[in-house]
């Protein structure tokens, strides 16, 4: 399982370093959603500094969902399915393999985000440096979720729209527990409980993709 | 010989439109079967169910001693399957197809060289990504892999649909390679005469169920 991990995970960096659909369309996306954020809140630093958490976790996931969706495209062509499946590769290698791909994008994605919130939102980045590894984990769990749907929904004509309304409200528990656990570190608390409700979510999600992704992929 | 593949009244539904109504069929191993048929005989469908990609319906069916009911998983890792489609991911190289292809299924990477170069594909054409290929190089992309992994099936889908004269009869040469190999192959196809010419045995699908057999020239030529 962990040597076609690692060779599903390369192929998919691979491909996204030939692409870059996640340098010219998801970041900018994430960017443009972060300052659409900050016009909506107006010029006051203190509601600035108040909805930056909520609002970079918001960002964060919209553009996991397009991030999600194109990680799904790369397996969903009739001819690369159908291939693949006759590889003989193990079905939780291929998940573990493309969520590790997509949370190493997502990880781009945040720190892009983060730079977004020292410039527009006026947060302290000593504190915001300190919810780095809460944001590990739920990028986890957003890589995760998004790799599981992303197999359910792939071969369907409707793709794009269906995975947003799948993927949005299973990723509802991350945005809750990485606002919250964000908020305390920036007020300069610990994450706290928060941080225990991230990892839970991010082990709960992999294992059920390792275990369902055979399945999931069968029945697409 | 043994039987590579016996099917009995073998029924696979596309949706919900049987796409293969009760279709029996014996394929002796290392021999070479086309099937004939117009669009929507069921001709692919066969083919997917032959490679353990689609789930039989009713019926029985055995394909390189695996059951077709409960043994699908197995199987898939003994056959290549060249279809309609660019068989991986466009954005690669077929060359790094070709490894990758070769890596998943735990062989050397250094067989994707020689085979790309048996079929054409060497220079530019092995290292500029596949969308980049045309039609009929990418159809080679897709022979390349078969003749690196050397499935002990080879299930063709038109697999001269594409190709220019040369690439034809280095399709034709394969396949008759593989077959003295030992590997069995289907191949489908809409010319008959050129699929008579390397074929053993010969099968007219029509509305999903074998309505014609007959020998092929490979077979007669042998004889």
């Amino acid at each position: 399982m962990w040597h076609d991990a690692a060779l599903v995970a390369g192929k998919d960096i691979r491909i996204e370093l030939r692409s870059r659909v996640l340098l010219w369309q998801v970041v900018p996306f994430g960017v443009l959603a972060l300052i659409l954020f900050a016009l909506a809140l107006g010029p006051s630093e203190v509601a600035l500094r108040r909805g930056a958490p909520g609002l970079f976790w918001l960002a964060l996931l919209l553009a996991s969902v397009l991030a999600s969706g194109r990680s799904a495209s790369i397996e969903a062509a009739p001819g690369t399915r159908n291939t693949v499946r006759l590889l003989g590769l193990d079905p939780g290698g291929v998940f573990l393999g493309k969520a590790c791909a997509l949370a190493l994008q997502l990880c781009v994605l945040g720190v892009v985000l983060e730079a977004g919130l020292l410039l527009f939102f006026h947060v302290d980045a000593a504190r915001l440096a300190t919810a780095t590894p809460l944001a590990l984990l739920a990028i986890a769990a957003l890589a995760a979720v998004g790799t599981l749907y992303g197999a359910l929904v792939a071969g369907t004509d409707v793709a794009s729209t269906l995975l947003p309304l799948l993927v949005l409200p299973a990723l509802a528990p991350v945005l809750i527990a990485g606002e919250r656990g964000m908020a305390a570190v920036l007020a300069g608390g610990g994450p706290g409980r928060w941080a225990v409700v991230l990892v839970v979510m991010a082990v709960v999600y992999l294992a059920v993709g390792v275990l369902l992704y055979g399945p999931l992929e069968e029945t697409s | 010989m043994a039987p590579a593949i016996t099917l009995r009244s073998a029924v696979a539904l596309l949706g919900r439109f049987p796409a293969l109504a009760g279709v029996d069929l014996d394929v002796e191993e290392g021999s070479v079967l086309a099937a004939l048929g117009s669009n929507g005989a069921g001709k692919t469908t066969l083919l997917h169910l032959l490679a353990g990609l689609l789930p039989m319906r009713s019926g029985t069916g055995t394909v390189l001693g695996c059951d077709l009911a409960t043994d699908r998983a197995p199987l898939r890792r003994r056959v290549g399957l060249l279809g309609h489609h660019l068989s991986l991911y466009p954005d690669l190289s077929a060359s790094e197809n070709l490894i990758f292809a070769l890596r998943a299924a735990g062989l050397d990477r250094a067989l994707a060289a020689p085979s790309l170069e048996r079929v054409g594909l060497t220079g530019r054409l092995a290292t500029a990504p596949a969308r980049e290929l045309s039609a009929g190089q990418q159809r080679r992309m897709g022979l390349a892999s078969l003749i690196a992994r050397r499935p002990s099936l080879w299930l063709l889908d038109e697999p001269h649909a594409g190709l220019d004269g040369a690439g034809r009869d280095l399709c034709d040469e394969l396949v008759d390679e593989a077959a003295r190999g030992g590997a069995t192959v289907v191949l489908t196809s809409h010319e008959k005469d050129r699929a008579a010419s390397c074929a053993d045995q010969m099968v007219t699908l029509t509305g999903g169920a074998v309505s014609a057999s007959e020998a092929g020239a490979r077979q007669l030529h042998v004889a």
